[in-house]
């Protein structure tokens, strides 16, 4: 009889800039090893991803992560009192670091993570990036980060363009001059707050990996992917596998490097002489993992056994030029379902 | 002048590169071409073959089939 895992997922808004928690709960609801309840985390009522009863089987608000560790930890407790949870799979850029500082505690409970250490977590920061990519031997692109306007007006003189500015979970601007640059800098404060990463523009074409690292160095699987159709927020709507040997071999050092625990994401730029610029590393699942499953690398189920203490040998194959497009659909609910998730904060 | 190894080429002319994701069609004539090309023909064999076939200037075709080749190059399908 196959064991029944309880496994919450986060970042359930599969909306026009998703979170992978959806693609993460198919992938692993795909996977013959084990059976598995769903249990949905969420932030805000809105999110799609708990009204989908086929792929969610309960879901559960959780606080903000900005109200700290102690008050998700308690609404933690009271989840798994509930459902007995075995695992949870986080998804945020944000909350990642709450669900690291509570990992020991959340395992004396029984409730098992797969999460990167701290250190490994912040080194790749990407206020930290550069001086990552110069300790291990990787391409990164050379950036300032700027704690206040006056910073970015002292270099107004000297800025060569285009310039990314960046916020330090999300978003990104191509700036073409100082006016564009000082405008983005106030957008994206606003909404990120500080610093902000000026970042040196490379141009070339946009890779992702996605990686599944084991925490003692050895990656899993690495799935290269193309975007094939960007939105203007920069996301992948469609997406195809390929087949670059240095690509993999990048992912695979930087898993070795950091001996990285759980899914990450790189954002690398490949410029047209073929270097490989890392731009970005998530220290999570990407919106798009789904891909590696149906390319034959089930990175989500791999995760799940590894968490459970299975050891998993690294997968050798893909399947190359598997194709993702990803579409928006209406899903239909009714006022009691959203007032059972808004007014009790359960669905 | 070779196809790379790792590029796909469908019956119909249907390129895929697997190391960039891109993918290209090519017209009939463009497809024979590339059939030619990956059984290692030279462009002077391709040139005669084609023009055996085909109502076609030689010199208008010489030209058309240097075209060819380089944006071949250009979007890496030859090496």
């Amino acid at each position: 009889m196959k064991r029944k895992l309880v496994i919450a997922v986060t970042a359930l808004n599969a909306i026009d800039s998703p979170g992978p928690g959806v693609a993460v709960i198919r992938a692993i609801r795909e996977c013959d090893d084990f059976e598995s309840r769903i249990i949905g985390l969420s932030y805000e009522a809105l999110e799609p991803g708990l009204y989908m009863h086929d792929l969610v089987d309960k879901t559960y608000q959780i606080p903000y992560p900005s109200g700290g560790t102690e008050s998700l930890l308690t609404r933690l407790q009271y989840i798994h009192e509930q459902e007995n949870l075995d695992l949870i799979i986080p998804g945020f850029d944000a909350e990642m670091f709450n669900f690291i500082k509570l990992r020991d505690k959340l395992w004396q409970l029984g409730i098992s993570t797969f999460l990167p250490e701290l250190n490994q977590f912040e080194a790749r920061d990407k206020i930290k990036l550069f001086d990552f990519g110069q300790k291990h031997g990787f391409l990164v692109p050379q950036d300032k980060i700027l704690y206040e306007l006056r910073e970015l007006k002292k270099m107004a003189d000297n800025m060569e363009f285009p310039i990314v500015v960046k916020g330090k979970f999300y978003d990104a601007v191509i700036a073409y001059s100082y006016d564009q640059a000082e405008k983005a800098f106030h957008k994206t404060m606003a909404k990120w707050g500080l610093p902000i990463i000026l970042q040196e523009f490379i141009k070339g074409t946009e890779i992702n990996i996605a990686a599944l690292g084991d925490g003692e160095g050895k990656a899993i699987s690495i799935i290269p992917m193309r975007k094939l159709y960007i939105t203007d927020k920069g996301k992948a709507w469609a997406g195809i596998t390929i087949e670059d040997d240095k690509l993999v071999e990048l992912a695979r050092k930087f898993i070795e490097a950091t001996k990285w625990r759980g899914g990450c994401e790189l954002e690398v730029m490949l410029t047209d002489d073929g270097k490989p610029y890392i731009m970005e590393v998530n220290p999570r699942f990407p919106a798009w993992i789904y891909l590696t499953a149906a390319a034959g690398q089930n990175q989500p189920a791999s995760l799940v056994k590894m968490a459970m203490g299975e050891k998993v040998e690294p997968f050798n194959e893909y399947e190359v030029g598997k194709i993702f497009i990803r579409y928006a659909w209406d899903l239909i609910t009714n006022i009691k379902e959203f007032q059972m998730i808004s007014g009790n904060g359960e669905l | 002048m070779r196809i790379r190894k790792n590029i796909a080429v469908s019956e119909e002319g249907f390129l895929f590169n697997p190391a960039t994701g891109d993918s290209f069609s090519t017209n009939g004539i463009g497809s024979e071409i590339i059939r030619m090309l990956k059984q290692d023909k030279s462009t002077h064999e391709i040139t005669d073959e084609i023009c055996r076939g085909y109502d076609v200037d030689r010199l208008l075709f010489e030209r058309d089939l240097d075209e060819f080749t380089a944006l071949l190059k250009d979007y890496s399908i030859l090496e």
